[in-house]
């Protein structure tokens, strides 16, 4: 099969929410006029100076940003011992673990809660894997005072306690899932019931760049923040563009904030990293390596599943990966080629996270420790004046506790 | 006539009923559907189960987890359908379920099963109008009826997106929600009946938090169909594969109310 390439490849979706033949609105009835006034609203909201204006001051004087982007000698120096003469790239990190809340994640929940407030929403729910989005979410409801419910896998409930304390800190009513295996998707299920239920006054923001149209475009779009900032701090700081970026990927939603700024520029390639668990033929949650296109969530995209088309868990040491789908977005990028996709498994993950932590002094989270791992790899391979650029999305105060189990200390 | 429409000209309501296909087990679902037939059920929908089934509530949740968890495969779901229609020539029967299960090999070769099976129509819930070149075509192609939902939130502008193309029956979801939940105020019921009645050319079945017959009562007053699902499901949960008597009992309870709703009216 021939896949075309189109003009630019950042004008997607088409109006229908379509990447290609990924993405689109499989919703019940209940939600789809909401998802359609949804869609009318965001239109509106973008081009509107004043909505902008809100979401850029919030960025700046709450979130922190921009955030740096940081070029890092040491890991730059190790990764470049063992490598051929004249091989061994830059690295060089965009510092989203600085922002409040120590994730990427908080750029989407300040914008989707401002287009909750301009339409009369007065109640916010959300989904939780690892708790960042949770804790994100309920950030930012804090913040306009608005209630705030978050739904959450009774296992990942059990296993991330301190975020789940967080959340109620925050003010947030947490509640845990039981059905299925008390996971993500299982987290997620549960939010769109209760937002079937409540659509009338309830506003669902959705952590990642998936779901229905026009959830995988206006994510992409809040978190766009992070590639224009690099882009313009790259060129201002080195004269030129990275030559290779690297993201690591559950939903997607740090990666397409990177990646989609850079889409038109053809010298700039593009890594997304997937967790491949214990191994891609095992347990692992790497959608584009190991599953298919079918329909779930509300889009079009690869997901785990058998032969039936029953979704599969996800699993990765790191819980925001710990998700059997991906958004849209990538499931086009990847077919029409612009974008190169890998996986990390969880034993090369956890070994980068203690290389960043020991060469630049920067405690990462599990995520873009996957992301790290694939530098790892890639930076011996690219010449001494190559620039690789890779998302720190996040800080790692929450996995200390779970690395800790994994290499044998207890706390 | 096809078999889902002479069921709605029987010059009286017709009642609708919904079980999870392989719960408690594949081989306990046979005596289930003769059950709901038995009782007096004029549309049997059996649900394929799913492992993400976002629209529905705790009670069909736990059936469809049981149903998978019996190993339940969309080959056992075909092979319920096809032993059903060859017991039972004429009564129509319906699938009911999310878009994964019905799309991934492709809509045609789902079409082409229904058509093998005698499955007279589908009804999948996350696939809406703007979505429908994913199944749509394929079903209306191989002669089988796409039966489309409508809500409280689907307005008027909306509602004639909803009916193209669909056939069979619509379903009206009464309360904005997941099945088997709280029950809408019968007033509401009424009115959306009647609008949705002005527009529509099908047969218009309501469903959703429909429990007793005196509640099926109420809506086949005003409706050409009752549907009936969870507390069913209830049932199955409560007996497992002896469920058939209890569902029986059931079904012919709220059978003798839809059926003799609107006695005495006329």
């Amino acid at each position: 099969m021939t896949v075309q390439t189109p003009n630019s490849f950042r004008n997607q979706p088409d109006e229908r929410g379509h990447f290609g033949q990924f993405g689109g609105r499989y919703v019940a009835e209940t939600l789809m006029p909401l998802v359609l006034d949804l869609d009318r609203e965001y239109r509106k909201a973008k081009e509107d100076p004043a909505f902008q204006a809100e979401f850029d001051d919030l960025l700046e004087h709450y979130v922190g940003r921009p955030s740096p982007l940081y070029f890092a000698p040491r890991i730059t120096d190790e990764l470049g011992k063992n490598a051929l003469p004249g091989k061994g790239a830059q690295v060089w990190f965009k510092r989203d673990e600085l922002n409040h809340t120590g994730a990427h994640k908080i750029n989407n929940c300040v914008g989707q809660i401002l287009l909750a407030m301009r339409m009369g929403k007065t109640r916010i729910i959300a989904e939780t894997g690892a708790g960042q989005h949770g804790v994100a979410t309920a950030t930012v409801c804090a913040r306009f005072g608005l209630p705030c419910v978050i739904f959450m896998g009774a296992t990942d409930v059990a296993r991330q306690a301190p975020n789940v304390f967080r959340m109620k800190l925050l003010g947030a009513e947490v509640v845990p899932v039981t059905a299925g295996a008390g996971t993500l998707k299982d987290a997620m299920n549960e939010a769109l019931r209760d937002w079937v239920a409540n659509v009338h006054n309830t506003f669902y923001i959705i952590g990642t760049a998936a779901g229905p149209h026009p959830y995988p475009e206006l994510v992409r779009d809040f978190q766009s923040v992070i590639g224009k900032e690099a882009r313009a701090q790259m060129l201002d700081r080195t004269g030129r563009l990275p030559d290779v970026l690297v993201a690591a990927i559950g939903g997607g939603s740090n990666a397409i904030g990177l990646f989609h700024p850079f889409l038109d520029d053809p010298s700039v390639k593009m890594l997304g990293v997937e967790a491949a668990g214990h191994g891609l033929d095992k347990e692992h949650a790497a959608s584009l390596a190991g599953g298919r296109p079918g329909i779930l969530h509300g889009n079009k995209t690869y997901l785990l599943q058998d032969d039936d088309g029953q979704i599969l868990e996800g699993h990765s040491i790191s819980a925001g990966l710990d998700y059997p789908g991906i958004g849209p977005e990538h499931s086009w990028l990847k077919e029409i080629g612009r974008v190169d996709y890998t996986s990390v498994t969880d034993k090369e993950a956890l070994d980068a996270f203690q290389l960043l932590c020991r060469t630049e002094g920067i405690i990462p989270a599990l995520e873009p420790a996957h992301a790290i791992a694939a530098v790892k790899k890639l930076a011996p391979t690219m010449g001494k004046d190559e620039i690789i650029l890779a998302n720190l999305c996040g800080r790692g105060d929450k996995d200390i506790f779970s690395v800790a189990e994994h290499l044998g200390v207890s706390l | 006539m096809t078999r889902l429409s002479a069921a709605f000209t029987k010059g009286r309501p017709a009642l609708v009923t919904f079980v999870t296909g392989g719960d408690p087990t594949p081989g306990a679902t046979a005596s289930i559907l003769d059950a709901l037939v038995e009782g007096g059920a004029d549309v049997i929908e059996l649900g394929m189960p799913f492992t993400d089934p976002m629209a529905d509530g705790p009670a069909i949740q736990l059936a469809n987890l049981r149903s998978l968890g019996a190993g339940t495969t969309t080959a056992d779901i075909f092979r319920i359908a096809t032993e059903f229609r060859a017991r039972h020539p004429e009564v129509p029967l319906v699938l009911m379920g999310y878009a994964n299960p019905m799309t991934i090999r492709g809509a045609d070769w789902f079409a082409a099963e229904c058509v093998k099976a005698g499955v007279d129509g589908v009804i999948c819930v996350d696939i809406p109008p703007e979505e429908d070149p994913e199944l749509g075509p394929a079903l209306r192609g191989a002669g089988v009826s796409l039966i489309r939902l409508a809500t409280p939130t689907t307005d008027a502008a909306r509602l004639p997106a909803v009916l193209d193309g669909s056939s069979g029956f619509l379903y009206y979801v009464s309360v904005a929600g997941i099945t088997g939940m709280q029950q809408a105020a019968q007033t509401s019921i009424d009115e959306a009946v009647a609008r949705i009645k002005a527009s529509a050319t099908i047969p218009v079945a309501v469903g959703f938090g429909v429990r007793t017959p005196e509640q099926a009562a109420a809506i086949a007053k005003v409706a050409d169909g009752v549907v009936v699902g969870s507390a069913l499901v209830d049932l199955v949960a409560k007996h497992g594969a002896d469920a058939a008597g209890p569902v029986k009992e059931l079904t012919a309870a709220l059978a003798a109310a839809v059926h003799s709703a609107r006695k005495g009216a006329l």
